[in-house]
């Protein structure tokens, strides 16, 4: 059930249930910087390996408390043309030229308002988020901002903290209720610690165990349950091989459903080999574990998973 | 809630379990994590909304505003587990005060850190060859046989190492002089309107330049002690002056330094950086340590198309072939790998360290690093790499 129109979740157990119905399975510390971050109504920071969950939960939020998800996807060199807003000037451009080829007394300052109006206004997702339509808050998700470079950071830092914007042609944006923010990292590169504060931060960790059976059990309906153990046990062992890209959440839900697909229900020598490219997405990662040897893995999988 | 009282000592208008939450913070601080008071503020906050009630609530309510980054995680945890522990037990009330816990911290000294001063002792000129300026002789000079005093004024030089850096075009566009790469058509419409509508002027973006990633490995295992020190203050002098350095200290475990050298004061960020170091001419386990590096940071993004540099004397207690084949991954994702090392310039010296010899095969470059004037050489390499031409190391 999602908490009344948008009024906050009462309890960190509230915001476990909550995900949990929206498919999402939280530990304790996510949920808390989870319901920290909407009762505080400040921006929610997950940092952690690729495919731990980071990205799903501004999807999940955004199922349950129904405000609509903008997503701000970081790249090096993303500057606030691509992030806050920009002038179509193409579309300024043939204004202009309508303008003078219709009247030969060109009023600068009156054309200057026409070209400056907001429908020659591209709005790009942290406007959008700020200048949101009534109703249940956007949920802005600012997607692997370790990509981004630190003039961005310290350009959202800014936009964070009051969250208004201004564009100089048009007057100051300023948002009645502040969108709820994720941003996410796969910390390639330390993200600044003033940003950081902003926030309440969460460093996302591979699920435990029974954790991430539950949730492959959750994500992949149809998988015997001594499959998804198995499938859980042998990426957890993977994880500890030092590969360039240890697999993920994301990676153990491909595998079950790859592995159910060949009608498995249980993993064996052939059927890994067949299948591990769907969790090592290397060549060499798919060596290492090969030396590691494959039989140890599915023989420690099935002690392990039953 | 408004804080009164200075940084040092804040008085919060707090009730006794306040008091509580903010004395743990005053211990996370001096345990080394840097916590500013609005992140204390925010805890008592939090406290405020899931309870203080169980011990996991307590823990994760600070866990999320207290701590940003995963390496201060353990510290937490232990400084959570001496705090609170046995006060959880007692019930709600929250008895006794935080002043009273003490924590036995291993912060660490820097006992060189007092100033030597300007006054080199002039009476040695006497014993010098004509030719050579004192400061000439002292800058080929092995670190390992400096005296203390010349330590000091070869570190105290490197401050005038100007790095020039090689540059990598990026993606951003910025407003070119004349023909760029793009149509900047925000400037035009702005030229256009002030000339009456007529887009006569077409402005132009082009590609900024910026420079390379630098990360710098300094081995501060025992037998590189000579020279650990005078290769700190180097690779301060590249943060300070050329921007996008990284540096880490690599002994029994890896330490990331660059956040304790960004002061453009020396001894102050020398003073910061060195309790970081808590191996300090411990043992080396090199190849351990470079996939350390390699998985937590480099092979993630921090190497790629980066110069990477090694200052190590290649000595290993680990298994060399693990080094080289750390190092043949690393080596992949670099723009150039180079390998620095004090001992090359010692006469007779063949990379005789197993370490070194599976290392070599996989660097781009091995190059000296035992004096001020090999360092000098390093930097004016750094200045050329990637760059069409080698820019010249200005001195000033
Ligand atoms: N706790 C969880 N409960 C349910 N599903 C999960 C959980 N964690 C991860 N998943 C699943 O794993 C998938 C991958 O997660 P997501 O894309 O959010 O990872 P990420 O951390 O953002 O990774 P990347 O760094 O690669 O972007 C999700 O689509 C979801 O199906
Ligand atoms: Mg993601």
């Amino acid at each position: 059930m999602a908490p009344s129109d948008f009024t906050n979740p009462k309890s960190v157990d509230e915001v476990m249930a909550g995900l949990a119905d929206n498919d999402y399975l939280a530990d304790e510390g996510l949920a808390t910087s989870i319901f920290l971050s909407l009762t505080l109504g400040r921006p929610l920071f997950l940092e952690g390996e690729a495919g731990v969950g980071k990205t799903e939960v501004a999807r999940v939020l955004s199922r349950w408390l129904g405000g609509r998800l903008i997503r701000l996807q970081c790249y090096e060199g993303i500057d606030s043309a691509q992030a806050v807003y920009e002038w179509d000037y193409a579309r300024q451009l043939l204004h202009l030229r309508t303008a003078e080829a219709t009247s030969d007394d060109l009023d600068a300052s009156r054309l200057e308002a026409e070209l400056y109006d907001e429908r020659f206004l591209i709005r790009r997702a942290l406007l959008e988020a700020i200048d949101a339509p009534p109703g249940a808050p956007p949920i802005l998700l600012i997607d692997e901002i370790d990509r981004a470079d630190d003039e961005f950071e310290a350009f959202l830092l800014e936009a964070l903290s009051d969250y208004s914007i201004t564009v100089p042609e048009l007057g100051t944006f300023t948002a009645e209720r502040p969108p709820r923010v994720v941003l996410t990292s796969n910390r390639t590169r330390d993200v600044h610690d003033a940003l950081k504060r902003r926030c309440l931060y969460h460093w996302v960790e591979h699920p435990d165990f029974d954790r991430e059976v539950e949730i492959v059990k959750l994500r992949a309906p149809g998988v015997a349950d001594s499959l998804a153990r198995q499938v859980a046990a042998a990426t957890e062992a993977m994880r500890g091989f030092g590969l360039y890209k240890p697999p993920g959440v994301a990676e153990s839900i491909d595998w079950a459903l790859s592995l159910a697909a060949l009608g498995r229900e249980s993993i064996d020598e052939t059927s890994v080999k067949a299948t591990l490219g769907t969790v090592l997405k290397y060549r060499e990662d798919q060596d290492r574990v090969a030396n590691h040897g494959i039989p140890d893995l599915v023989r420690n999988a099935l002690l392990r998973g039953g | 809630m408004e804080p009164v009282g200075t940084t040092d000592e804040v008085i919060l208008p707090v009730d006794h379990g306040e008091r509580l939450a903010v004395g743990f913070c005053r211990i996370l601080r001096q345990a080394g994590v840097r916590l500013p008071l609005s992140a204390t503020i925010a805890f008592v906050e939090a406290l405020g909304l899931v309870g203080a009630e169980t011990r996991d609530a307590v823990y994760w309510a600070g866990r999320a505003t207290l701590i940003h980054r995963p390496e201060d995680i353990a510290l937490y945890d232990r400084v959570f587990s001496v705090y609170w522990q046995k006060r959880m037990g007692e019930t709600v009330s929250f008895e006794g005060t935080p002043q009273s816990v003490v924590l036995a911290l291993d912060l660490g000294e820097d006992d060189d850190a007092d100033d030597g001063g300007d006054d080199v002792d002039e009476n040695e000129s006497e014993i010098q060859p004509v030719r050579f300026s004192r400061t000439e002789i002292l800058t080929s000079k092995d670190f390992a046989d400096c005296t203390k005093d010349e330590l000091d004024e070869l570190t105290r030089l490197m401050s005038r190492l100007a790095f020039t850096t090689s540059q990598r075009r990026s993606r951003r566009l910025t407003p070119a002089k004349g023909r760029g790469d793009r149509p900047d058509l925000r400037r035009t419409v702005r030229r256009a309107l002030r000339h009456h509508g007529e887009p006569m002027n077409r402005a132009y973006l082009e590609k900024a330049t910026r420079p390379r990633r630098l990360v710098l490995v300094l081995d501060v295992s025992g037998s590189m002690e000579p020279y650990a020190r005078a290769l700190i203050r180097f690779a301060h002098a590249a943060v300070v002056a050329r921007g996008r350095v990284e540096v880490f200290a690599l002994g029994t475990r890896l330490t990331r330094l660059t956040r304790h050298l960004t002061s453009r004061d020396p001894d102050i960020a020398l003073r910061a950086a060195l309790p970081e170091v808590k191996d300090w001419a411990g043992g080396t386990r090199l190849g351990e340590g470079i996939r350390e590096f390699n998985d937590e940071w480099a092979i993630r993004g921090m190497a790629r198309g980066s110069i990477v540099v090694i200052l190590s004397d290649g000595w290993d207690r680990g298994d060399p072939t693990q080094l080289g084949e750390e190092l043949e991954r690393l080596h992949r994702v670099t723009r150039e790998l180079i390998w620095v090392n004090p001992l090359k310039a010692t006469p007779g010296y063949a990379p005789l360290a197993a370490g070194m010899a599976a290392a070599l095969p996989h660097v781009d470059r091995f190059i000296e690093g035992h004096s001020y004037a090999s360092l000098e050489q390093l930097a004016i390499i750094l200045a050329g790499v990637g760059s069409d031409r080698v820019t010249e190391l200005r001195v000033s």
